[in-house]
């Protein structure tokens, strides 16, 4: 079938040519320039609906376009392409009615949602990607595609931190491409199959497959900002809240983590990475991630430079999950993709709007802020129980499942990391909850944009995406045993990674 | 096929009339005519790669008279891609440049005529099929491009043309010399009559003859150490005499040094000595990337990419000399697809540091604020003109770097694989640091006026192509496996 082939394209074009439109628009085009953004978004929806259905019974969607001989670029629709695609396009609409109402009035809005669009298509692209050389083709793209929105406001704080962001993710991008050169040498083209596919190679490469896999993990590893290398992801805070959010939610961090879930899964094969003894180093580079990233969230009074640390610790909970040798630690990581995402960029969201209703960027300044913003404020309490791990909250289920995980690989230590960190998460969000809900509120903010108005608390397209987030992470908690949860999903994905398992 | 429906003689006979006929008409309608030209010559190119494509390469002897009375044109697969790529710069760079020179008015009486001999030069180098034609076709190709940088007049533009003159007459002497040496020891210049002689008990004026032929190239395509001239060149010529030189005119002896090397001196190659000549390619990458770093002028730093990107070109050599069979085939291929991406993005890059220049009216890095805001397209076209330079995907510069790396790793030469990486590192560096610079808003006291639409458009095509050029890249390597025996 036609449909078979074009869909997956279908998906990566819906964001790509409103994007290249946008480019064009003049900047008083205030309502096409809308218009065109919400169709991409729902567009790209619904195609993902079909091909979740489809995926679902089976069903596989392929697209192959050959660059070169023996170099394919493979579009391909699986379950794990599905869940971080799925993830992306729903916060991505969100992020875009975010955007809208917090740029209003803001100049250059034609480039901003230009390069927002082209980040999204190559988000979408990384998830669906079938081999190495796809997935570093929109690795790549998507570090070209958020520079301009990291450096989006043009002061000179902006443009060191997207140098920095530069440094990092360029050089990260040289390292994996070494590694998936060396790899093809080695392997031929290296397509993303379930249980992997280097297994079948002779046992005197494996020196090399271990080389290659550092090569690869650090390469992606930049974006996923593991420590050492995540030294960009506090600086890029300096860049509006939604592109914080894209950053931390939609795509780039998540575009790490999910690398390294291919790479480990569907390149290695999580059988043959362990018998290779890969995945304790990583464990361990993990645990440290997260740890670290707590503890330096502890005593940053930015609120978002406290939320981008705790960003660092969360997303190594899905490296954790990946290094973990076992189906339930699979869950537990997986599920932890979409899980943070939803609770991160609530979080960001909020963030952003306490910034531009009442000036409001410091910890210190929140005090007494959930009186004037109740709902916000809200939004911002379910997101932080989330990230602690309050049941039932999408947060407790991950890491339930994480610490089923590391009993089961019989890595008890996991459990100690888990707990503390768990701690410090708890360290550095109830101080923030006290102020806001039990403070009295000073007698005037730091500089207040938005007027209360009509009941609204702040412009509706701020208030409305960070309340629906933050239900999200209490639904995706609360019927995560239900089908179509991302746990379920999680699952599906699990039973068909470990061949002689079934949930 | 009826012998005047050939379209190879067309290509060298069409540019010479409509250069000659511009010298008449004037610039305003012998710009007009050149464009309406170079159209048709695309057509006959793409033709005569279709006919590539279909028959295999073949010989042509011009008014039907063959060697060794006769002259011969041979015309394969490499020939046929670098004949696309002259005619597809040459093409949007000619409608740039009647934008260009309609703004700012200085040499355009000059520009077609000169430009016109020189694709004419360019077209015929390509499919020479002697080393005395060569030479003839490599002298016209100097002089014009030496009168191009001229044009504008002024004593740096003089100086540094006096220059170019200089290295270039030098490049040709050496070629030269060598070329007579070998005529003198096998009595023959034909390319196809020397090559079965070759072999490793040739005479020693023979070895001579091809190391100095090899010299006076490596001068005129500006490899480290002899890269001197070129950036006063580039840099201080009208930006579309700039595009031609840094996309067209080095690529030419290039693809001599190519075409000498593997097919006719193939047998006294060493690995030594291209090592040799691959070490100095990474030392033009690494050195050409730190002086650009350094440029406060926007259009020098574009010169200094140049000399940079050469010393990827000349990375093939130590890859494909005496390595495994697959390891020369990717070589090879990401040499010249290197060529024409760099062809492609460095047109447009110079084009759109054009635009630049005449918007902010100053060439000067640090004044470049409010080009982002004031010429949108033409930053972003600089950018994909960039990200083709740095090899990032999906662009013709990655297909290169990816294959060039594949070569490196398949035949064990890891150290290659350190100089492409950094070299693409280095690159971003300087790119970055224009780009950065246009992010920010109009500095005090300046001001950024609109170019016209034509120089932005003409621009942005040629970036595209280049980015285009990664991703619909098969096809372009089968042509340039036409003829090559494999």
């Amino acid at each position: 079938m036609i449909a078979d082939t074009w869909l997956p394209v279908a998906v990566v074009l819906s964001s790509l040519l409103p994007g290249l439109v946008i480019f064009f628009l003049a900047e008083s085009r205030i309502r096409l320039r809308t218009t065109l953004n919400l169709i991409g978004a729902f567009a790209k929806l619904a195609l993902i609906g079909v091909m979740l259905w489809g995926v679902l019974h089976d069903h596989e969607y392929v697209f192959t376009h050959t660059v070169l001989p023996g170099l394919d670029l493979v579009l391909k629709a699986d379950a794990l392409a599905l869940l971080f695609v799925t993830l992306s396009a729903v916060l991505w609409l969100f992020t875009t009615l975010y955007a809208i109402g917090y740029l209003e009035g803001a100049p250059n809005r034609s480039r901003f949602f230009g390069f927002f669009s082209l980040c999204v298509t190559a988000t979408v692209g990384v998830a669906m990607a079938g081999n190495l050389f796809t997935f570093f083709l929109f690795y790549e793209l998507l570090t070209l595609a958020t520079y301009p929105l990291v450096v989006h406001r043009g002061t000179e704080k902006a443009l060191r931190a997207g140098h920095i962001y530069l440094a990092y993710t360029l050089g990260g991008g040289a390292l994996l491409l070494i590694g998936t050169v060396w790899l093809y040498g080695l392997a031929g083209q290296v397509d993303f199959a379930p249980g992997g596919t280097l297994s079948a190679l002779t046992p005197d490469t494996a020196g090399q497959l271990q080389i290659i896999f550092l090569l690869l993990i650090a390469g992606v590893g930049v974006k996923a900002a593991l420590v050492p290398l995540h030294g960009w992801l506090p600086l890029a805070m300096v860049a509006p809240a939604p592109v914080s959010a894209l950053l931390h939610a939609v795509a780039v961090v998540k575009a790490g983590a999910f690398g390294i879930v291919r790479i480990v899964y569907e390149v290695y094969g999580i059988e043959f990475a362990q018998s290779l003894a890969l995945l304790l180093p990583l464990a361990i580079v993990a645990s440290i991630t997260i740890l670290w990233g707590s503890l330096r969230a502890l005593f940053q009074d930015d609120l978002k430079k406290r939320l981008a640390y705790s960003t660092v610790s969360q997303v190594a909970y899905i490296v954790l999950g990946v290094a973990l040798f076992g189906p339930v630690g699979t869950i537990g990581g997986i599920v932890h993709l979409v899980h943070q995402g939803i609770m991160k960029i609530t979080l960001f969201f909020c963030a952003g709007n306490y910034a531009e209703t009442l000036g409001i960027h410091k910890v210190s300044e929140m005090n007494g802020v959930g009186r004037r913003m109740p709902w916000t404020t809200l939004a911002f309490t379910i997101g932080a129980f989330g990230m602690i791990g309050v049941p039932p909250l999408a947060g407790f289920i991950s890491k339930w499942y994480l610490g089923l995980g590391a009993l089961e690989a019989g890595m008890p230590w996991v459990l100690a990391v888990l707990a503390v960190s768990s701690l410090l998460n708890a360290a550095y969000f109830l101080p923030i909850l006290h102020r806001a809900w039990f403070r009295p509120p000073p007698t005037a903010w730091p500089h207040e944009h938005i007027p209360l108005r009509r009941g609204w608390e702040t412009a509706p397209l701020l208030l409305l995406p960070p309340i629906a987030t933050a239900a999200a992470t209490a639904l995706v908690g609360l019927f995560a045993a239900s089908a179509f949860s991302p746990l379920d999903w999680a699952t599906l994905i699990a039973g068909r990674e470990y061949l002689q398992w079934t949930p | 096929m009826t012998d005047w429906l050939d379209p190879l003689p067309w290509l060298i006979v069409l540019p010479l009339v409509w250069g000659a006929l511009a010298f008449v008409l004037g610039p305003g309608r012998g710009a007009r005519l050149a464009i309406a030209a170079l159209v048709l010559q695309t057509l006959l190119a793409l033709q005569l790669a279709a006919q590539l494509l279909e028959h295999g390469a073949r010989a042509y002897a011009v008014g039907g008279w063959s060697a060794p009375l006769g002259i011969d044109l041979y015309v394969d697969g490499l020939a046929g891609v670098m004949l696309l790529l002259t005619q597809a710069v040459a093409l949007p760079l000619a409608i740039y440049a009647r934008g260009y020179f309609a703004a700012t008015s200085k040499g355009a009486e000059l520009f077609w005529p000169i430009t016109g001999l020189l694709l004419a030069a360019l077209n015929a180098l390509f499919v020479s099929a002697d080393l005395f034609n060569i030479y003839v076709t490599l002298e016209l190709l100097g002089l014009a491009a030496v009168g191009l940088v001229a044009i504008a007049g002024g004593t740096a533009p003089v100086t540094a043309a006096l220059r170019y003159l200089l290295a270039t007459l030098l490049g040709s002497g050496a070629y030269l010399l060598g070329v007579a040496l070998i005529y003198g020891t096998y009595g023959s210049v034909s390319l196809e009559g020397l090559a079965p002689l070759m072999n490793e008990e040739v005479p020693r004026a023979v070895v001579l003859a091809a190391a100095l032929m090899l010299l006076g190239l490596l001068l005129k395509t500006a490899l480290f150490p002899f890269h001197f001239w070129l950036p006063p060149a580039h840099g201080g010529a009208p930006a579309p005499v700039s595009a031609l030189l840094s996309a067209l005119v080095i690529k030419a002896s290039f693809y001599l040094v190519v075409r000498l090397w593997l097919d006719l001196f193939e047998p006294l190659t060493t690995v030594d000595a291209a090592q040799l000549i691959g070490a100095l390619g990474a030392a033009a990458i690494v050195w050409g990337s730190l002086l650009a770093l350094t440029q406060t002028r926007l259009k020098m730093l574009v010169a200094y990419s140049t000399v940079a990107q050469i010393g990827y070109l000349f990375l093939l050599f130590p890859l494909a000399t005496l390595t495994p069979l697959s390891a020369t085939e990717s070589a090879l291929q990401g040499g010249v697809m290197q060529a024409l991406a760099h062809g492609l993005a460095k047109a447009a890059m110079f084009a759109a540091a054009g635009s630049m220049i005449v918007a902010t009216g100053r060439d000067d890095i640090n004044r470049l604020g409010g080009v982002g805001v004031r010429l949108p397209l033409t930053l972003f076209t600089f950018g994909m003109a960039g990200v083709t330079l740095m090899g990032l995907p999906p662009s013709g510069g990655f297909t290169a770097k990816w294959l060039l790396l594949q070569a490196a790793l398949e035949s064990g030469q890891w150290w290659w694989v350190a100089v492409m990486v950094v070299g693409g590192l280095l690159t971003a560096a300087y790119v970055f640091k224009v780009l950065r610079r246009a992010f920010l808003p109009v500095a005090e006291g300046d001001s950024v006026t609109p170019v016209p639409r034509v120089l932005e458009f003409s621009a942005f095509a040629l970036a595209l192509a280049s980015i285009l050029l990664g991703v619909f890249g098969a096809p372009v390597m089968d042509l340039l496996a036409v003829g090559r025996g494999a």
